[in-house]
């Protein structure tokens, strides 16, 4: 070897070791604040307009609403709501508890709800979240649908304040499980000041939550320290959390090993090979309320004739769910038996197995159906997804392998596009001629966000244009209905229809995969597969 | 000179022009931003209708153009999706890369030069392959490969360094990924040198300058190394914008917050303002540095002349 070069070499690596060890000394972190991975939110951080996890993480740390979802069993709990109560479904009269108060003083009322509903459902403020107040009377007129439209009104006829601490809402029809709603991000509460100074507030959100913002540099870090004067039964266990936006996972990962990071929620794909050697007990893998399928474009003919529907099933019986899980994605995803989640709970609405044979591996089965069917329509079918994020093409390929092995033939391909903004404006336009990715996170632990919003016809997100009238109504009949046991029971009614007619193929649930350093404990993912902050302690 | 200075500066308008034009055109195919937005659910149409009217997306391609130049010469970069001005993104962004390319370049000068003057001036010993055979290991390492293998060894392994770089970007944090992005252009600047030394150390005005008696350190500096590092400067300076462009995979790899971090984002998310804002800035940078190194010709060679 060149001994010229090996002292260039040796300068620069020395170079940097040198002034990177006496860099690595300092630091001045305080030990009692948890170092966190994060995201950079794509939207700003408010609450109505924030759909994402990474900015759901934040208002989890800053906001309480009127309930919360368990963290363990995701059912809604009262937090600050007193109590919400209705004789028939429809008319609502929530109480807010006395007490509590936002981070800067100023206390919480039946006003800080109302005036921040309003907020979030006005077109004109255009905020992603608006339409989960479309249950309330007077939506319309304050989100007109068409687009370019002028508002009617500036605030929704169901809302009434009616004392300082209790409020009514009025609903556009009945809608028996609409409070545990009110545990979502779009329904906290929020101070004058959102209104007063909306910058001032953007770059520095103040809540009531546990923890209150510190310092906030956009893209960068936001820094949140436990508030002492929290008067929630949830008080923060830890001194503080920093939420580190950082530019690859993997970095995230590296620098948790190195011991500069304290937890990670998001484990990559490449590390799951060693990460039980690397972190042993401390990486969790836990079910998330969330379902990954293969949607069909209902809209094309060749889709939607009848007597397809048998071609679908047998597709979807070819699909050997068990190896890919395990081959593909170690164990990170579980084999889908319904078109909910497992997360969700049986109290909000998830039975194992109602999709019954059709999501059983038999590759016998699947021949005879699809023949059945009249064969894949075209002959062959292209599986289209986004190849910019999420590693699709790893199990799209094994897929369609299973399904070309399974069917005996090559039929099936997977269709790569080159960003997820062209591939979800495809989507959207419902430009797709065949099978596609799709995917559906939760937004409340109910069975309802799973069912209605993609199948319900003309639904938000019913992308593929799948409509049936039988399913339509036991939604519809469902939502009525006040106790729990009994919706479920219907939609499990109507999940039985998307089993025959199979518009959707359920693939499997996705997991929530994080894991943290030797120094804190207590670390566990909540439904949502957001890390529950507030419970993590500092060892020793 | 001066108005060779100024005749240059005028061919950069219609470059520039021309190339915002491209980028735009081309992030505008990528999709409709609005629709990636709110991931894997549908957006509600009407808030849709008002983000794109606010973010005039809903006016044909060219008008959109016209109305972002517009807002350019005006000094307004526009906003990104979550509510920031690009000229802050730019504001934090562009120094931290600045910083890295700086480390990059330096690198690059220093022991790309040094080892290729090395190598030149011992043509054919055993020192001079021993160089050529390193860099062309490091010309064929993809930049990912030898990024991850020295973080994992210098941080993970022997934590000699940080993995990542901590927010703000210290200047110490940055020589292993300001090495790291050297390297592949590092050793295209020793072959360079390594050639050009070899062929001019040949030369009559040295051989000239060896006969006048000239101390071999003189004749070695003045006399070889200002000829023959015409080549290497313009790779140099070429190389600025390139590295500055090119640090989205570095960046990537060591967090460095900068530039190619942000410009990634702004592709992911199909977010334009970001993305056309920060490639004009790196176009103009590209510009200005190609026209200094016109200049330095003359510096280094006087016989040079612009006129």
């Amino acid at each position: 070897m060149g001994g010229a070069w090996r002292v260039g070499a040796v300068a620069c690596v020395a170079a940097v070791v040198a002034v990177g060890a006496a860099g690595c000394g300092g630091g001045g972190q305080d030990p009692t604040v948890v170092r966190a991975s994060w995201g950079d939110p794509p939207n700003p951080v408010e609450p109505a307009n924030t759909t994402d996890v990474q900015g759901g993480k934040v208002l989890d740390l800053v906001f309480r609403g009127l309930k919360r979802y368990n963290p363990r069993t995701a059912v809604a709990e009262n937090m600050v709501a007193e109590s919400v109560e209705s004789p028939d479904a429809r008319n609502f009269t929530v109480k807010v508890k006395p007490g509590w108060n936002f981070s800067n003083g100023e206390k919480i009322t039946a006003r800080s709800f109302v005036d921040a509903w309003n907020y979030g459902a006005l077109v004109t403020n255009r905020q992603q979240g608006a339409p989960f107040f479309s249950y309330v009377e007077g939506y319309e007129e304050v989100h007109p649908e068409g687009a370019g439209e002028k508002p009617a009104a500036r605030t929704m006829r169901g809302l009434r304040v009616r004392d300082e601490l209790t409020f009514t809402v009025r609903l556009n029809k009945k809608f028996g499980l609409w409070p545990d709603l009110l545990g979502y991000n779009a329904f906290m509460p929020l101070p004058r000041l959102f209104f007063t100074d909306h910058d001032a507030w953007l770059a520095k959100p103040v809540g009531n939550g546990p923890y209150a913002v510190q310092s906030y540099a956009k893209g960068g870090i936001m820094r949140l320290r436990k508030w002492e004067k929290y008067p929630g039964p949830d008080r923060a266990r830890n001194g503080g959390v920093d939420l580190q936006v950082y530019t690859d996972n993997d970095t995230a990962y590296t620098d948790l090993m190195a011991g500069n990071l304290d937890l990670v929620d998001d484990v990559p794909a490449p590390q799951l090979k060693h990460v039980r050697k690397d972190l042993g007990g401390r990486y969790i893998n836990q079910p998330a309320g969330i379902i990954q399928t293969l949607s069909f474009p209902m809209y094309d003919e060749k889709w939607s004739r009848r007597g397809v529907e048998k071609v679908r099933r047998g597709i979807s019986m070819a699909v050997n769910r068990a190896a890919i899980t395990r081959q593909i994605f170690r164990g990170t995803r579980t084999p889908a038996t319904d078109w909910t989640a497992m997360a969700l709970g049986e109290h909000g609405g998830y039975q194992a197995g109602l999709c019954g044979d059709a999501c059983t591996y038999d590759p016998a089965g699947a021949r005879k159906l699809v023949a059945e069917g009249g064969g894949i329509p075209g002959g062959a079918m292209k599986v289209t997804y986004n190849a910019d994020t999420g590693s699709h093409k790893l199990w799209v390929d094994a897929l369609c392998n299973s399904v070309n092995k399974a069917l005996g033939r090559h039929v099936c391909d997977g269709a790569p596009m080159g960003t997820f903004a062209d591939y979800r404006t495809k989507v959207t336009q419902k430009k797709m001629s065949g099978p596609y990715r799709a995917g559906w996170q939760m937004d409340y632990p109910l069975i309802q966000t799973f069912l209605q919003s993609q199948y319900f016809t003309g639904a938000s997100s019913n992308d593929s244009g799948w409509s049936n009238k039988e399913f339509d109504g036991l939604v519809s009949r469902a939502n009525a209905e006040s106790e729990q046991r009994q919706v479920n029971d219907t939609y499990h009614r109507a999940e039985r229809i998307l089993a025959r007619e199979m518009p959707a193929i359920p693939l499997w649930y996705q997991n929530g995969s994080g894991g943290y350093a030797d120094r804190i404990e207590n670390v566990s993912l909540n439904p949502f597969s957001v890390p529950v902050y507030d419970q993590i302690t500092i060892k020793g | 000179m001066g108005r060779y200075v100024i005749r240059r500066l005028l061919q950069m308008v219609p470059v520039f022009v021309g190339a915002t034009f491209l980028i735009f055109v081309m992030v505008y195919a990528l999709g409709d931003p609005v629709a990636a937005l709110s991931g894997d659910r549908a957006p509600d149409p009407a808030t849709a209708a008002q983000i794109r009217r606010e973010l005039h997306l809903d006016q044909p391609l060219w008008q959109q153009y016209l109305h972002y130049m517009g807002q350019i010469f005006r000094g307004d970069f526009g906003t990104t999706f979550d509510g920031q001005p690009v000229l802050d993104k730019m504001g934090t962004a562009f120094p931290v890369t600045l910083r890295l390319t700086a480390v990059a370049i330096v690198a690059e000068i220093v022991v790309g030069v040094t080892l290729g003057v090395l190598g030149g001036l011992r043509r054919g010993r055993l020192l001079d392959s021993g160089v050529l055979v390193l860099t062309l290991i490091v010309v064929s390492v993809p930049t990912f490969v030898s990024g991850y293998a020295l973080q994992y060894l210098l941080g993970v392994k022997w934590a000699w360094v940080s993995p990542a770089v901590a927010l703000g970007a210290p200047l110490d944090e940055l020589l292993l990924p300001g090495c790291v992005l050297a390297l592949v252009s590092l050793a295209y600047v020793t072959r360079l040198t390594r050639t050009s030394i070899a062929e001019n150390a040949r030369a009559d005005y040295v051989r000239t300058a060896v006969a006048k008696g000239l101390p071999r350190r003189r004749i070695v500096v003045r006399h070889l190394l200002r000829n023959s590092l015409i080549p290497v400067v313009t790779f140099i300076g070429a190389d600025i914008g390139t590295l500055m462009g090119g640090a989205v995979v570095t960046e990537r790899i060591f967090n460095v917050h900068g530039v190619g971090y942000e410009l990634y984002q702004g592709i992911v998310r199909q977010n334009s303002p970001t993305v056309v804002g920060f490639v004009t800035v790196l176009v103009i940078v590209f510009l200005l540095a190609n026209l200094v190194v016109d200049l330095l010709y003359a510096v280094l060679d006087p016989r040079i002349r612009y006129a």
